[in-house]
């Protein structure tokens, strides 16, 4: 099993294309979701793609695409604030107009791990390029087995799309086991890290497969974890985070050993990262 | 074959010891059922026992001046509440606080201890065991303290 690709490649990738802000909602205290005018008619993404998001006058960064896969009539992006560009980002109104490039990058492989089951773990922000895969595989969820999202945050009230969550959980087809690491006197569900609940989930390791998105530390532990209960690293995929720039492969700045994160991933198995995961500095 | 061997036959933290390990385990453990909102042991308690948790869920709690209880990590179906009873001084360093009702099977830790003493091999695949857990919980809590989801300014 590899990553999906998509078959065409974006027409003038350099080209950062104004689009509309038409909303802003405030998730977190430092995290916000933008939904935008798609950049032309021929818009439309795959899970776990990103885009290159242009603040005029501030500077470019990838960010990834956290909307629903089927709906074209929308660019829908989850932003955190954590430094100048993003800061800019988040600070759009409706009708501001900002650059985008893409979409860009491999895919999560939803249509290669039908048949067999799914756990889609996560945490932080990290729910952000995975809700686009978690939809389409809802979308058609007669083609997997069990399938389990494991979700941890950093407390009960940064927990994103919250409200998401909690319409995911009353579904009898899905199974959702949220974690914090920090409780507070109201919280009554599980603390602990969220590695802590693999064991929780069920799944057959001779068929599961395992899409990662969350800080690396957090997916080396993941790794570990889903690799000591059996699944085999060609089933295991993260999402990788370099510093993105050009956005097709040419500028260099995201290379990972042999691979530009930005056009080779930013999803990529763990078979093809190999040992890449855990070599300081590459 | 005992009730409790029954219960214990198929639970993860014994995953691998032969029957007949798991039976002379058995021989020191008791059914016991807990009900939300029950407190199984408090902080600085004598620490006698160990459990399996069969399902249900346990909060593990600490005691802060003007802040009430913090819960540090919650236990669940699969998982062992306890090592206090291992090590002296025998006192339990948390407060175990039954979050939903809970099913587990308590063992008696001077009987488990002398089991292990008297079969080294049995002795053995039962620190592994305890060993695996407390390594886990030293990852976890490590990867807690590192914070890995704040906002990296």
């Amino acid at each position: 099993m590899s990553t999906q690709l998509l078959a065409e490649p974006v027409a003038r990738p350099m080209h950062p294309v104004p689009c509309r802000v038409r909303s802003v909602v405030r998730e977190l205290e430092d995290t916000f979701t933008l939904e935008l005018e798609p950049p032309g008619e021929e818009w439309g993404f795959a899970p776990g793609q990103f885009t290159m998001l242009y603040a005029f006058g501030v500077g470019e960064v990838p960010i990834s695409i956290s909307g629903d896969p089927s709906d074209s009539g929308r660019v829908v992006q989850t932003i955190r604030a954590v430094g100048p560009v993003t800061d800019a980002l988040t600070a759009v109104s409706p009708g501001d107009v900002v650059g985008v490039r893409g979409p860009f990058g491999s895919t999560w492989p939803t249509k290669s791990v039908e048949g067999g089951d799914l756990l889609i773990i996560t945490g932080g922000i990290g729910l952000a390029p995975l809700r686009p895969a978690i939809l389409e595989v809802l979308s058609r969820r007669e083609r997997y087995d069990n399938v389990t999202l494991l979700y941890g945050a950093r407390s009960p009230g940064e927990l994103l799309f919250a409200d998401q969550l909690q319409e995911w959980r009353g579904r009898f087809d899905l199974d959702v086991l949220i974690t914090v690491d920090h409780g507070d006197q109201a919280w009554r569900g599980p603390v602990g890290v969220v590695t802590s609940m693999i064991g929780r989930a069920s799944f057959d390791q001779e068929t599961a497969s395992a899409f990662v998105c969350g800080p690396e530390i957090m997916m080396r532990f993941t790794i570990q974890d889903l690799e000591r209960k059996g699944i085999t690293d060609d089933r295991l995929y993260v999402s990788m985070e370099r510093n993105m720039k050009c956005g097709i492969g040419l500028c260099g700045h995201c290379q990972l050993g042999h691979y530009f994160v930005c056009k080779d991933g930013p999803i990529l198995s763990c078979a093809e990262l190999s040992d890449m995961l855990w070599i300081r500095e590459v | 074959m005992s009730e409790v061997f029954e219960m214990l036959i198929e639970h993860p933290f014994l995953a691998g010891m032969t029957d007949d390990q798991i039976r002379v385990v058995a021989e020191t453990g008791t059914p016991v059922s807990y009900h939300e909102g029950q407190t199984i042991f408090s902080e600085g308690g004598s620490a006698d026992s160990c459990y399996l948790i069969l399902s249900g869920g346990v909060a593990l709690e600490l005691q802060t001046p003007g802040h009430g209880p913090q819960v540090i990590l919650t236990l669940h179906d699969g998982d062992l509440l306890g090592w206090s009873w291992l090590h002296p001084p025998y006192r339990w360093s948390y407060d175990a606080h039954v979050h939903s009702d809970t099913e587990a099977v308590r063992f008696d830790g001077p009987r488990l201890a002398a089991a292990a003493e008297a079969d080294p091999l049995l002795g053995y695949e039962l620190m592994k065991r305890f060993n695996r857990t407390l390594v886990n919980r030293l990852q976890s809590i490590r990867i807690q303290v590192l914070d890995v989801y704040s906002t990296p300014r």
